[in-house]
């Protein structure tokens, strides 16, 4: 995967997604919306193409048709040979990494930004590879900065020896917007407002970094995976029980070993066996039940990201 | 004469239903619960039946496979010659009815809870489809005070057209349990023992009323159905307006003429006309997008059971 480090030039080939699931309705309204009127999400330095990523599962207001769009873009389904059969979404991924990528070549986009809603309780998350993504941690910082009543949590996806299967991985930078809690087919105003104002912000960084604005070193706190619990289950791997009301809407609050994480419907508590503290995230997500996730473990963690190198200004494109 | 619904023999068979939408998952867990174990809803000398009623929807977690299970109770869907090319659930409509109906018959279920979610934001609702059941009224009434500070709403649905013909309307005494907000899909541990609760009261009352107790006259305050809206839409269809963030999760709030109602998309706020003060609900459900409802307007209005005799 050779992502460059670090952008040295201004980018120019810009791409928000929606509907890449397609029962969360920020993006898929959103970008329906921008494919009729794209005004709001032009700047001087460069363009931005909407795309309503998963069509057939939009139409049908679910989250996918035949499997799920953001885990099938890694290089097996990229570049396996075509057949008749394919999943409606294979082929959808294929030709996504046609116009935003291919996935790992200088031809890629340089941003993608993915908008996504989810039942769980995490605010506004922004979702990013790894913190060596130099240019997306500093998008990441200023989001923060620009919006501090917001509390906007960073979690990388990165897991080690794992390759990317999301749709904002085919680009040279991308980062995914993840606003909750909503329900799956519901759109809220106050979450597609705040989708929205953050979208033109991140479009405001990269003119900001376009014309050669400075953003210095900065040390950023962030949350990533170390594991998954699943739901209790019975033998024969129905539901025993679900989230505790003491872990309900608690994302991204540390969880102590002996703390009560489901409650089964006989009654009883199951507790938190592992050693250490984590910070749960993606609590009771409706859309991972059938992944076998209750919740996605994570570690927080403290790093420092580097300046980013200040560009010549840039003249608007022709184009 | 008023025709008074008392019920005046006992309550011999009840039913509770899960599932009649595959994604409401708190009926679809609680029936499934009570199927292993149903101790903690029998009651002397009652039959209480569980049943998952939408088995397919269930597995797929969908709402329905073919058609809104919960729409097609009528007579027209009721009476189709059973046929493989029927809609999924019009045919386990008919096996529904042959299971617990006809209405009033010697060997049907008297009364049948039908457990559902709403994204909206109701929390405990008890849906009534007829003002004139006494019955029922006492048995709201007591749920309501039992519940208590909980609180808990009843949904009148009497309306010449918007009532719907509903999988429990089979029954003499069709009960609606409604508890949200709760995501499709989702099952969260309050909402399971808010519904659990209601359920439990329900069942203490119906215990009470065949031991003979005395209920003495009540009054229930209710939310009778008006009209439903639609979404704002443009000319091809879409929706060009979502419920304002004033009106969002305001269900049983008094709504005046002049408050925000719907928010366009390029933000401008639309007011509610008229002149009379509503109290929506079923404020932004999901599964009525589709159904063309953002809300439904109701009025307040109270409603008296006689006692028993």
């Amino acid at each position: 995967m050779c992502s460059l480090p670090v952008p040295r030039e201004p980018l120019r080939r810009v791409a928000v997604t929606g509907g890449t699931h397609g029962n969360e309705m920020s993006g898929v309204y959103l970008a329906q919306h921008w494919l009729q009127s794209p005004a709001e999400l032009q700047r001087l330095s460069f363009s931005t193409v909407p795309v309503l990523a998963n069509p057939a599962a939009t139409a049908a207001c679910r989250r996918y048709v035949d499997h799920d769009l953001n885990r099938t873009f890694t290089s097996s389904f990229l570049n396996s040979r075509p057949t008749p059969d394919d999943p409606y979404e294979v082929t959808r991924a294929r030709e996504l990494n046609q116009l935003l990528g291919p996935k790992a070549s200088g031809r890629a986009f340089d941003f993608v930004l993915d908008l996504h809603n989810t039942t769980a309780n995490m605010g506004t998350c922004l979702i990013a590879k790894s913190s060596h993504e130099v240019f997306a941690m500093h998008l990441c910082h200023h989001l923060q900065l620009q919006y501090p009543e917001l509390s906007c949590q960073v979690f990388l996806y990165q897991r080690p020896g794992e390759e990317s299967y999301n749709l904002d991985s085919v680009a040279k930078n991308g980062l995914a917007l993840e606003l909750g809690p909503q329900p799956q087919g519901v759109l809220r105003a106050d979450i597609f407002s705040r989708m929205r104002t953050l979208v033109a912000t991140v479009l405001d960084f990269i003119e900001l970094f376009n014309q050669g604005t400075a953003f210095p070193a900065f040390e950023m706190e962030a949350y990533r995976p170390v594991g998954v619990v699943d739901f209790p289950r019975t033998d024969a791997g129905n539901l025993a029980g679900t989230v505790h009301p003491q872990l309900q809407d608690r994302d991204f609050q540390p969880l102590q070993p002996g703390a009560p994480i489901f409650q089964m419907f006989s009654g009883e508590d199951l507790l938190y066996e592992g050693e250490s503290t984590v910070y749960p995230v993606f609590i009771n997500e409706a859309a991972y039940y059938e992944k076998g996730i209750a919740f996605v473990q994570t570690e927080k963690f403290t790093f420092t990201v580097p300046a980013m190198p200040v560009l010549n200004p840039a003249p608007s494109p022709a184009s | 004469m008023t025709s008074c619904h008392l019920a005046e023999a006992p309550i011999k068979k009840v039913a509770i239903f899960g599932g009649t939408h595959g994604n409401e998952l708190t009926g679809v867990f609680l029936v499934k619960h009570w199927l292993e174990n149903g101790a903690e809803i029998q009651r002397t000398g009652l039959e209480v039946k569980p049943f998952i009623t939408n088995p397919s929807a269930v597995k797929k977690c969908t709402r329905y496979i073919d058609c809104d299970l919960n729409r097609i109770f009528d007579l027209e869907n009721l009476g189709k010659k059973m046929s493989e090319d029927l809609p999924y659930e019009v045919r386990r409509a008919q096996e529904i009815y042959h299971l617990f109906g006809p209405k009033g018959g010697e060997d049907s279920y008297d009364i049948i809870f039908d457990l559902h979610n709403t994204t909206s934001n109701m929390g405990c609702t008890l849906i009534l489809e007829d003002s004139r059941n006494n019955f029922l009224i006492q048995m709201f009434h007591y749920i309501k005070t039992s519940l208590a500070p909980l609180p808990c709403y009843v949904y009148l649905i009497e309306h010449p057209s918007l009532k719907y013909a509903t999988t429990r309307s089979i029954a003499k005494y069709p009960v609606g349990i409604e508890v949200g907000p709760q995501p499709q899909g989702v099952l969260r541990a309050d909402i399971l023992d808010q519904m659990r609760k209601m359920i439990k009261h329900a069942l203490d009352f119906i215990h009470h009323f065949n031991e003979g107790k005395e209920f003495p006259p009540c009054a229930i305050e209710v939310y009778k159905i008006i009209e439903k809206v639609d979404y704002p839409r443009d000319a091809n269809g879409e929706i060009a307006a979502v419920i304002h963030p004033n009106l969002q999760d305001q269900d049983w709030k008094p709504l005046h003429p002049g408050d925000p109602m719907f928010l366009t998309l390029d933000g401008k706020t639309m007011p509610l006309g008229g002149d009379r003060t509503v109290y929506p609900v079923f404020v932004n459900e999901a599964a009525y997008y589709e159904k063309k409802e953002a809300f439904a307007k109701t009025t307040k209005l109270t409603l008296n059971a006689k006692d028993r005799q």
